[in-house]
């Protein structure tokens, strides 16, 4: 392809870019958002993945071999804590309008001007070299397409880049700092990234892809070729020395960079819509890096096979390659992936920069110029805006030059790693602070000046040695001969490469320093309250949110004009809108208020904090207002009520499930004493019934008796009689009302004794014998010789006996009745079984006949008979002796009863004869 | 709870992932692509755990805590 028409290429990709973005802006001001997603959050986290990883990735895997997944393996692992820390840093950053990580520290540590200055320049001197990076490896990716076709001797890339970077500073400028609400987030920017991502994701795996199958037939026959030479086999398979240290250190330099990198903090935290999209984005980005990974070995490794005098730079093997192999469209798409990883993480880059270098150390020092008078004058809205943009413009032109001047010296991952170690001097402050209330300013301003001052020493400072400007024999022979000041052996520690060693030290020496001077010195009041409110950032409910309480001193009129001279008269307007809007006021009526109430104050304090940074906001503000830090009392108070709502609402879930299960239990109840409510009107109909139809024949026979006294003397005694046997049967009914009263009651009287069931027997068919015969009924009775202890209430087993006897007589066919008794011994127990050859009783009435009121249907009539407690009460008996009673299956011809009764043993030599029945029967 | 079973992961891939385990894969003495199978292994594993976890019934549904 010609060099025209790759440049035609580029800028028509970039003017693809700026349209996306003008697209997504465009939505947005519809109200609709294309960034309100957490696939597109997650994508556009892949910032991430710079030029670095499209061409220096398979750079250092043709060097190092598996060494280029540490830098992917570690933000994987962090990303796992992303729904604990990340989302902690979204609520913290949205609640104060934070938009940067230099105003995150500054906050959290007592609003220090200082602290925020200083993470800036560590940020600014750390990410330049990295962006410039991104610059290179758009240059060579220019220079190498051009080179094969022929025509590079006219052009130079040089000229190419410098357009290049003009155009990213308009795009950064037209989609990153169109207006100076930072809070405002950039959808067209995070869109036009989230796209990148694709570009560049599918550029790299379609290279890997036709290199790896076009060229070696397939992976494993690409893999099969390398394991053939043993100084490509060795570089994966952990065998060089020191390549566990290295693989630590590099996992926890890009374990901390994922979180601290300033582009890093734009897309996750600033640019975040949604809380609830960084569930996704903590394994959907992780995804992402491994399917990016998956063609970088190989790709390594091809480029080792097919390049073995080892005269290409291993940086450029992802272009190289492909124009190798002859396919100059596919060198085409690499490159434009290449462009699109380089640009995204330059405009992001770029814009996170401009805004810390714009908020927190050009504002703060303007602000403070005595003829930037705060009270009066002219609005400073254009000047913030053209200060913004000359930082957008002054971030990327010193990118550019540094890529002009050292740049081109070192391969992309050495750069890079020197700018991850920058930006991971913030760990200790940030990480502390968002976890460690007693952590403070002076121990964050100390880890940070040792972990830097050794950063520029050990890297920086041999940097500029080895490019010359400084005597070699410091790194020869150490400063002044002391071999243990050398930088790159820090205290007689080398490590196995210069930033292993550096990121020992600093790192070290930074998280010490933060914690000696957070513990050694005292916070003051506001520090620890910050500090209280970023720890327990997750507990604090939304409404509550003291930041600062202002004393009420300024009218509404005078903070309107305040923002105005930040925001412009228009976005001040809207912004008051939207505050009145809320608080259910009418503008007019909220301007003629005498004092601003502190809420207005506050919500003023937070509009200019997004567009000056929290600092500036603060400085300004405090020029209308008097500042009246809150107590910490009151910070206490408020956590505590937060707190003990949240125990409340604990235990009233408790309660409420609790009454639940009581109100279940309660309708169960209810159903079941409802049931028997039924079944008891039943009962005393029937009892009513039952106890009438003797007394009514005892009634008529005695009038007759009484008003006929000339009846026959045989009549008389005939009449007679019945009365007595119907007076017998009133009897027996009351008395079994009275025994199941008393069995219910727990009334009863046992009186136990030893017995033998043989007089038992002979008892019961003795005394039932008339019935039997008159209703001309057989028994037959089968019992064993063997005596039959058992120890019991003699008179109640007797009724248990007589119920069932005179049950199956009342069942038995009127001519040909017949009834079976047998009893059978076994081991502890004996079993009574008495059998008619009635009608038999269905399966699924045989549980219920002994419940209470439960009658018989007699054969004859169908009516029931009986009071329906003959068996309930034989039930209770028996339970009561330690037996069972039931009925015997295969009762279909004729019903089987049966109980059974524990056979009575002398208890051998009772030691307490009082508690003997205990011990025999615990259910008593 | 979902966090802390997250720091659980955190916690055994960090394991899985760094020396000694690694060294395992120095003492072959054919050079084979076990250690870069098991490398993606993991990491593929980690990932799938993860999704698992966080896309699960209760996502989004439960209110942030910490710890």
């Amino acid at each position: 392809m010609s060099y025209l028409g790759l440049l035609l290429t580029s800028f028509s990709y970039l003017a693809l870019l700026f349209g996306i973005a003008y697209r997504a802006d465009l939505y947005k001001a519809r109200g609709r958002s294309w960034i309100n997603n957490a696939n597109v959050y997650s994508l556009s986290l892949a910032v991430y993945c710079t030029a670095w990883t499209f061409y220096g990735s398979v750079g250092l895997a043709a060097k190092g071999g598996v060494m280029f997944l540490p830098i992917y393996l570690g933000p994987t692992l962090l990303a796992l804590l992303w729904s604990g820390v990340l989302r902690k840093m979204i609520r913290i950053a949205k609640r104060y309008a934070i938009t940067s990580l230099a105003d995150f520290l500054s906050v959290r540590y007592g609003n220090s001007t200082f602290l925020g200055g200083w993470v800036t320049v560590i940020a600014f001197v750390g990410i330049i070299p990295y962006i410039s990076l991104q610059i290179k490896a758009i240059g060579f990716g220019f220079d190498l397409i051009a080179q094969s076709s022929g025509n590079s001797a006219d052009t130079s890339s040089d000229s190419t880049t410098f357009f290049i970077t003009l155009a990213l500073v308009a795009f950064t400028i037209l989609f990153g700092v169109r207006h100076l609400d930072a809070t405002e987030r950039h959808e067209g920017m995070v869109a036009a990234i989230a796209f990148e991502s694709i570009v560049k994701l599918l550029a790299f795996v379609v290279c890997g892809v036709v290199v790896v199958y076009g060229g070696f037939g397939g992976l494993g026959a690409l893999f099969k070729e390398a394991v053939q030479k043993p100084e490509l086999a060795q570089s994966w398979s952990f065998t060089s020395p020191g390549v566990y240290e290295d693989w630590f250190f590099l996992n926890l330099l890009a374990m901390l960079a994922i979180l601290l990198l300033p582009r890093q903090f734009q897309v996750a935290v600033v640019e975040n819509v949604n809380e609830d999209h960084v569930n996704r984005a903590s394994w959907l980005f992780p995804l992402y890096l491994l399917v990016i990974n998956l063609f970088v070995l190989p790709l390594a490794l091809a480029g080792r096979l097919l390049f073995p005098e080892g005269n290409v730079d291993a940086d450029t093997f992802v272009l190289t390659l492909p124009l190798l192999l002859g396919n100059d469209l596919l060198a085409w798409f690499v490159f434009i992936g290449g462009f699109s990883a380089a640009t995204g993480m330059i405009v992001v880059e770029t814009v996170a920069l401009s805004n810390m270098l714009c908020n927190s150390l050009i504002m703060p020092i303007l602000i403070r110029l005595p003829f930037v008078n705060l009270k009066e004058g002219r609005g400073l809205n254009s000047v913030l805006l053209f200060i913004r943009r000359g930082s957008v413009a002054l971030v990327l032109l010193a990118s550019y030059a540094y890529y002009q001047l050292v740049g081109s010296a070192y391969s992309l991952v050495s750069i890079g790693l020197i700018s991850f170690l920058a930006v991971a001097q913030f760990a200790p402050s940030i990480i502390g602070g968002l976890y460690w209330s007693q952590g403070n300013r002076n121990g964050a301003l100390m880890g940070l000046g040792l972990g830097f001052g050794i950063w520029l020493y050990t890297l920086l400072f041999t940097q500029a040695i080895q490019a010359g400007l400084f005597d070699m024999s410091w790194l020869t022979q150490g400063p002044g001969g002391l071999e243990w000041l050398k930088p790159t052996a820090l205290f007689g520690y080398s490590g196995t490469q210069p930033i292993v060693q550096a990121t020992f030290w600093s790192l070290t020496l930074n998280l010490l320093g933060y914690l000696l001077g957070s513990l050694l010195t005292n916070p003051t009041q506001l520090e620890r309250q910050q500090a209280k409110l970023f720890v327990d950032a997750l507990k604090l409910s939304e409404l509550n949110n003291p930041f600062r309480t202002w004393k009420a001193t300024a009218t509404p009129l005078q903070l309107k004009r305040l923002l105005e001279r930040i925001l412009g008269p228009e976005h001040t307007r809207q912004a008051l809108v939207r505050y009145t809007e809320m608080r259910g006021k009418s503008m007019p009526q909220f301007l003629d208020e005498e004092l601003a109430s502190g809420d207005l104050i506050q919500y003023t304090e937070k509009m200019l904090s997004g567009s000056i940074g929290s600092v500036s906001a603060r400085i300004m503000v405090s020029s209308v207002v008097q500042e009246e830090p809150i107590g910490m009392e009151e910070v206490m108070n408020l956590l505590d009520a937060t707190q003990q709502a949240i125990a409340y609402g604990h235990q009233l879930e408790t309660k409420s499930r609790e009454l639940e299960q009581v109100t279940e239990d309660l309708k169960n109840a209810n159903a079941r004493l409802q049931e028997l409510d039924g079944v008891k009107d039943e009962f005393i109909s029937t009892i009513t019934h039952e106890l009438r139809t003797p007394l009514t024949s005892i009634r008529a026979f005695s009038e007759i008796l009484h008003d006929t006294p000339d009846l026959p003397p045989e009549k008389q005694r005939e009449f007679l009689k019945i009365v007595i046997k119907e007076s017998e049967r009133l009897t027996r009914l009351i008395g079994q009302i009275l025994d199941f009263e008393k069995l219910e009651s727990g009334k009863m009287q046992w009186n136990l004794e030893i017995l033998d069931v043989h007089d038992i027997i002979k008892d019961a068919l003795a005394s039932i014998g008339q019935l039997l015969r008159d209703g001309n009924i057989s028994v037959e009775a089968r019992i064993p010789e063997q005596p039959l202890t058992v120890e019991g209430d003699r008179d109640r087993l007797l009724q248990v006996l007589l119920n069932l006897l005179s049950n199956a007589a009342k069942f038995c066919p009127t001519q040909a009745g017949r009834i079976e008794l047998s009893v059978s011994a076994h081991a502890e127990h004996f079993e009574v079984r008495v059998r008619d050859n009635g009608i038999g009783i269905p399966e699924q009435e045989r549980e219920k006949v002994f419940e209470k009121f439960r009658q018989l249907e007699s054969p004859q009539d169908g009516k029931p008979q009986g009071t329906g407690l003959g068996l309930s009460i034989s039930k209770t008996i028996v339970e009561h002796h330690g037996g069972q009673i039931g009925v015997a299956p295969g009762s279909e011809h004729g019903a089987i009863f049966f109980f059974t009764l524990p056979i009575y043993t002398e208890v051998p030599t009772p030691p307490f004869s009082e508690e003997k029945h205990d011990a025999k029967d615990p259910h008593r | 709870m979902r966090f802390q079973r997250l720091i659980g992961l955190f916690l055994t891939g960090a394991f899985l992932l760094n020396y000694p385990i690694l060294s395992i894969f120095s003492q072959d003495l054919q050079p084979s692509i076990a250690p870069i199978l098991y490398l993606f292994g993991v990491w593929a594993g980690l990932i799938g755990v993860a999704a698992l976890l966080l896309e699960g019934q209760n996502s989004g549904g439960e209110p942030p805590r910490e710890g």
